[in-house]
């Protein structure tokens, strides 16, 4: 939602970027405590996920009709729901579709967006002007508005989920790719490559896409905090993924049926997401930081 | 915003399903079918429909609820008051609360003060909406009985939503005149006015906050659109009567004129906020000037 601003941010650091080697970026975020926190954290919550079947005795749908709305106690840390399904197991096994659904609605996000964007600045003109239109209308909509549209078109479900959130995050990476690209067409090895006759598809893979890796890096990071956001708020509402889904946002839908007895059940599907997002808003930032120290008072 | 238009028109047109057939019931015969999409004007080609809807769209005119059969417009009105009174509440907290808390830090930077308020401006942009409603609702609500847990019955009610709703943006925004204030602060004319030996009260408000005013004015307008977004899911979380949980009712109720009306309409305001935000710039900065 925040994304023009961080667009901005994140293009003026590529534009003053001096070439810095992939190591020495590593070393300054691994100084950077907030960042390797949020790293940490990241990791933690993805093997969690992974391991799922290993950490917790019950499994996401194994329903208990004899102990529904149990609070929280040693045998359901975080209780069990209105199936007396353990939520801590529901938690765990949702990251799995959850965090999955974050990666791919960015991927899906990227794909589309990224050679857009280099297509738009490196041709410029009438391909310029069409593409930038087609992103002005995008842009019409608010980040949100745009997903919850779009699946409102699609019906629901995980895959509709992806691509629903993904397209609605097409227009961020467009603007940021081309911002870089425009930036880096007219340098001399740009020039020294259409000199020896190189096609213009080799030039802007080879030459070009390189220079836009870290600011999309940087990007894609605070852009999955955004995806997950956007992707748990459809399952809230209840036209994302459908229960008996142990999505977060799904699991929090479900619980506000119930907010009135049982507070255990919104209260752990919403610090799972929250976690997640704000582990990926610190390594963004992080990212940010250590890609251009000049940024970091700000 | 022609764009817009077209784009919400197709949308609409290119869905599965068949309006006319939703209209009429299950049980209706072809005929029935038939006169309902005359009277809908489905019969018409397409750009004819598209013409038409832009007409009706500028009289004012968004068609009826698929569901309920009155005018999207009327439905839409009887709702606006309340989504208005929550923005507005939402934008006047975020914007205050978020402009002095980050001239108080920028004055104070790297104090435990700083810190505080800078990891809570970070719980409040990765903080889900929902979320944080229904923890509000949980603790004022069901815990302390102080609050109203939702609806809009009570003038109380309205003092959780708009906190909910002000939440990502005030952390936005405090951002925004933070690093806008620190930056602002280090130029040379400030040091020309300590030099001089003005009051800091004077130099913070006079000469720094004046030149850091103006990202955060474009923030705050930026903010609109995710005001938009939280608005649906804040009115969703504490059941207000406004226009957001109209489109996520007429959503899952398939009432695509109802999803159409709301969707052009939220669309329609984001660009004219843009738009007006933009605009202001030159009267807060002499500088920018429009040819």
């Amino acid at each position: 939602m925040a994304t023009s601003i961080r667009v901005s941010a994140t293009v003026s650091a590529a534009r003053e970027r001096a070439f810095r080697h992939p190591l020495a970026v590593l070393a300054r975020l691994a100084r950077n405590r907030a960042a390797v926190a949020g790293f940490m954290m990241l990791v933690v919550m993805a093997l969690a996920a992974t391991l799922a079947g290993a950490l917790v005795p019950y499994g996401a749908d194994t329903a208990d009709l004899n102990s529904v709305l149990q609070p929280p106690s040693a045998a359901h840390l975080f209780g069990t729901d209105q199936l007396g399904r353990d939520i801590l197991a529901r938690i765990v096994y949702g990251g799995r579709i959850s965090l999955l659904i974050g990666v791919l609605a960015v991927a899906v996000g990227a794909a589309i967006g990224v050679p857009l964007g280099v297509v738009s600045g490196f041709y410029g003109g009438r391909t310029d002007a069409l593409i930038q239109r087609a992103v002005d209308v995008m842009l019409s909509f608010p980040g949100f508005l745009l997903a919850l549209t779009l699946i409102s078109l699609l019906g629901v479900g995980p895959r509709n989920v992806v691509l629903s959130v993904g397209i609605a995050s097409v227009p961020v990476y467009v603007r940021l790719v081309r911002a870089v690209t425009l930036s880096v067409r007219e340098l001399a090895y740009v020039e020294s490559a259409r000199a020896i006759g190189l096609s213009d598809v080799r030039i802007m893979f080879r030459h070009v896409l390189p220079n836009t890796a870290a600011p999309i890096i940087v990007q894609s990071s605070l852009q999955l905090g955004v995806a997950l956001l956007t992707a748990a708020g459809l399952g809230f509402l209840g036209i994302g993924v459908t229960p008996p889904t142990p999505e977060w946002g799904t699991m929090l839908g479900e619980a506000q049926t119930y907010i009135l007895s049982a507070w255990y059940m919104g209260t752990f599907p919403g610090l799972a997401i929250f976690a997640a997002v704000m582990a990926f808003n610190l390594l963004g930032d992080g990212l940010r930081d250590a890609l251009d120290p000049r940024m970091k008072t700000v | 915003m022609f764009g817009v238009t077209l784009i919400i028109f197709s949308m609409v047109r290119v869905l599965p399903g068949d309006p006319a057939r939703v209209l009429a019931g299950l049980e209706a015969d072809q005929n029935e079918v038939n006169r309902i999409r005359v009277q809908l004007g489905l019969n018409k080609p397409a750009p004819v429909q598209y013409a038409l809807f832009l007409e009706h769209a500028v009289r004012g005119d968004l068609g009826q609820s698929a569901v309920t059969q009155a005018p999207v417009m009327s439905e839409i009105a009887s709702r606006l008051g309340a989504t208005t009174l929550l923005a507005v509440t939402a934008t006047i907290l975020a914007g205050v609360l978020g402009v002095a808390s980050g001239i108080i830090v920028s004055t104070r930077q790297y104090t435990a003060t700083d810190y505080t308020v800078t990891v809570l401006a970070l719980a409040g942009v990765s903080i889900p909406v929902y979320w944080l409603g229904l923890m509000l609702m949980l603790l004022f609500a069901v815990f302390l009985h102080l609050l109203p847990a939702g609806g809009d019955t009570a003038p109380q009610s309205l003092i959780l939503p708009s906190i909910t709703l002000a939440a990502f943006s005030l952390a936005i925004v405090e951002r925004m005149t933070r690093s806008s204030m620190l930056e602002s602060l280090r130029q040379d004319y400030v040091r020309t006015a300590r030099a001089k030996g003005l009051a800091d009260h004077v130099i913070v408000y006079r000469h720094a906050l004046r030149n850091a005013l103006i990202p955060v004015v474009t923030v705050l307008g930026l903010q609109f659109g995710a005001l938009i977004g939280g608005a649906i899911l804040t009115e969703t979380t504490f059941a207000w009567p406004g226009i957001g949980r109209l489109l996520v009712d007429a959503i899952s109720r398939r009432d695509y004129p109802v999803i159409q009306g709301v969707v052009l309409l939220f669309a329609v305001t984001f660009v004219l906020v843009n738009l007006a935000v933009d605009l202001l710039y030159g009267y807060i900065d002499p500088r920018i000037r429009y040819s």
